[in-house]
C-alpha cells in the first residue's frame, strides 16, 4: 500500500512520455507538446476570461446535476416503491438511457433557445435515467428479510425508511449519482458546445474553430482534472457510506 | 424473491398504453398549437417524413455511409479495448492507477479531439472513425478488466495446466468465460462509437446523418430533421435491444458463476 502514491507518480509520468512520443511522431499541429499545454493551462487559470467560463458551465452543471439527483432520486423511490410501476417502467428507461443524447441537439435548441436553460435541459436529460435507474433498482434490491424484521418490530415507516431502507439502498444509489453527474457534467460540456455563448464547453468550440491545439489540449486538460476531481469525492463519499459511519 | 409478481403481459400492457398515450398526447399538443411547428412537428408528420425518406433514398448514401463509420469504429474499439483491457488486467499495479482515471473518461466530450482529428486524417471517414473508436476503446477496455476479474480461478488454471500459449489462453479459455461481460463492453462501444461520429458529423463532414440534421436544422427543413432524427433513434434502438438480449442470454449461460 506504501508504493501507491509511487505508482501514481509513475502513471503520470508515463502519460506524460507518451503524449510527448505522439507530439514528435505526429507533430505540434494536431498534437501540443504536454509541456507547451501545461503552461498554456497554467496561464489560462489565472486569467479572468477563464474564470468567466468556468463559472457559466459551474452553474449550468450545478442546476442540472440538482435537477438530475432530485429528480432521478424522487422519481427512482416511487418506482422502487412498486414492484408493478418498476416492471413497466424498466425497459423504457433503459431505452432512454441507452439512446444517444447528442442526437436531441436540435430539438433541445428548438425548445430551449441559445443559452442557460439549454445547457441544463441537456445536462439534466443525460444524468437523470442512471440515477432513476439505480435508484430504482437499489430500492428493489433491498432484500425482504429486512422488510420483514422492520414490520415484525412494528417500526414506524419513517423509521423504517430511515433506519433500515436508506441504510440498505444508500450505497448503490451513491453509485447512480457518481454516474449520473459524470454524464451530467458530458451533457452540459455537449450543450456548451452546440447551444451557447459562454462557458468552457463555448470556448473549446472556438479554440476549434481558429484550430488553437494548444488551447483544445489546455483545456481538455483541465476539463480532466476536474472530471477526476469529482469522481474521485464521489468514491470518498461512497466508500465512507459503505464501511465508515 | 418474495411474491405475487404481477404477470409479465399485465406489465408489457401497461407499458403499451402509457407509451402511445405520450404520443397521443405530444400528437394533441402540436397539433393544438401548445407546442409550435418551428419546435416541433406533430409525431405522426414525423412517421410520414421518415416513411418519405425511406422510399425516396434521397439519404440512402448518408445512412450507408454513417451506418459502415460505426461498424468500423465498434469494431475497432471492440479489439483495441479488448486487448488493452486484457493487458491491464494482467498487470495489477498499473491497473490500481489507470482505472480510476479512465472512469473519467466519460465526463468529458472527448470529440473536441476531432478537429485534431481533421488535421492528421484529412476530411472524410478516417477522422470520423479514429472519432468513434476513441470514444468506444475506453468502455471495452473497462468491461475487459471487469469481465476478466469474473473468470473462475479454475477455469484460468485450466488454461495454464494445457500449456498453450498466454494469446491463445486469452482467446481460447479466458475470453469465452469473460463473455456476458464483453458483451456489455462491445454494447457500450457501439453507443459511445455512435455518439462519437454522429457528433463528427454533426460538427464538419462530407456527408452521413449527422450531417444532414445539422443542415436540415439550419434551413428549418422540420420535416427532413425530424424524420432523420427519428431515422437514427430507431436504427440505434434495434440495434441496443439485440445486443441486449444477447447480453442477458449469455448472462443467464454464465451468470451462476
Amino acid at each position: 500500500m506504501k508504493s501507491k502514491p509511487l505508482d501514481f507518480l509513475a502513471t503520470g509520468v508515463a502519460i506524460l512520455l507518451l503524449w510527448q512520443g505522439l507530439c514528435w511522431l505526429v507533430g505540434p499541429d494536431v498534437i501540443s507538446s504536454p509541456g507547451d499545454t501545461l503552461a498554456r493551462a497554467a496561464m489560462l487559470v489565472v486569467t479572468r476570461a477563464f474564470w468567466g467560463h468556468a463559472e457559466a458551465t459551474l452553474s449550468a452543471f450545478a442546476l442540472a446535476s440538482l435537477i438530475s439527483i432530485v429528480g432521478g432520486v424522487t422519481i427512482g423511490l416511487c418506482l422502487g416503491l412498486s414492484r408493478f410501476a418498476a416492471e413497466v417502467a424498466d425497459p423504457i428507461l433503459s431505452t432512454l438511457y441507452s439512446i444517444p443524447k447528442i442526437t436531441l441537439y436540435p430539438l433541445i435548441l428548438l425548445a430551449f433557445g441559445l443559452g442557460l436553460s439549454a445547457k441544463v435541459a441537456f445536462g439534466a436529460i443525460h444524468g437523470i435515467f442512471p440515477v432513476t435507474i439505480f435508484t430504482m433498482n437499489a430500492i428493489r434490491n433491498v432484500a425482504p428479510v429486512y422488510h420483514r424484521t422492520a414490520l415484525m418490530m412494528r417500526l414506524p415507516w419513517y423509521s423504517r425508511a430511515a433506519r433500515i431502507m436508506a441504510p440498505a439502498a444508500l450505497p448503490e444509489m451513491l453509485a447512480g449519482v457518481r454516474i449520473g453527474i459524470s454524464l451530467t457534467l458530458l451533457g452540459t460540456l455537449i450543450g456548451e458546445l452546440f447551444a451557447s455563448t459562454s462557458g468552457i464547453g463555448f470556448a473549446l468550440m472556438r479554440a476549434m474553430d481558429i484550430h488553437a491545439v494548444v488551447d483544445i489540449l489546455a483545456l481538455t486538460v483541465l476539463l480532466f482534472g476536474f472530471a477526476i476531481a469529482v469522481n474521485a469525492a464521489f468514491w470518498l463519499v461512497e466508500r465512507w457510506v459503505r464501511h465508515g459511519s | 424473491m418474495k411474491g405475487r409478481r404481477p404477470s409479465l403481459s399485465r406489465a408489457a400492457a401497461a407499458r403499451l398504453v402509457l407509451i402511445l398515450s405520450f404520443f397521443v398526447l405530444l400528437e394533441l399538443l402540436c397539433r393544438a398549437g401548445v407546442i409550435d411547428r418551428v419546435t416541433m412537428i406533430p409525431p405522426s408528420e414525423m412517421v410520414v417524413a421518415l416513411a418519405h425518406i425511406i422510399v425516396s433514398g434521397e439519404f440512402n448514401q448518408d445512412i450507408v455511409f454513417t451506418t459502415a463509420n460505426i461498424a468500423a469504429a465498434a469494431a475497432l474499439a471492440t479489439v483495441a479495448g479488448f486487448f488493452l483491457g486484457a493487458a491491464l488486467h494482467a498487470v495489477p499495479r498499473v491497473r490500481r492507477t489507470v482505472v480510476p482515471l479512465l472512469s473519467a473518461y466519460y465526463a468529458v466530450p472527448t470529440f473536441v479531439f476531432y478537429p485534431l482529428l481533421l488535421v492528421a486524417f484529412g476530411v472524410g471517414r478516417t477522422a470520423l472513425i479514429v472519432m468513434g473508436a476513441l470514444f468506444g476503446t475506453v468502455a471495452m477496455i473497462v468491461n475487459t478488466v471487469l469481465g476478466l476479474d469474473h473468470v473462475p480461478p479454475a477455469v484460468a488454471r485450466t488454461g495454464q495446466m494445457m500449456r498453450i500459449d498466454p494469446l491463445r489462453q486469452l482467446l481460447l479459455v479466458r475470453l469465452p468465460s469473460a463473455a456476458p461481460h464483453l458483451v456489455t463492453g462491445i454494447k457500450l462501444a457501439v453507443s459511445y462509437s455512435v455518439i462519437g461520429i454522429v457528433a463528427g458529423e454533426f460538427i464538419l463532414a462530407t456527408a452521413g446523418l449527422g450531417k444532414r440534421i445539422a443542415f436540415a436544422y439550419n434551413n428549418f427543413d422540420n420535416k427532413s430533421m425530424y424524420g432523420l432524427l427519428l431515422l437514427l433513434l430507431i436504427g440505434v434502438m434495434i440495434v441496443n435491444g439485440a445486443m441486449s438480449a444477447w447480453e442477458r442470454r449469455l448472462h443467464r449461460r454464465f451468470g451462476q458463476q
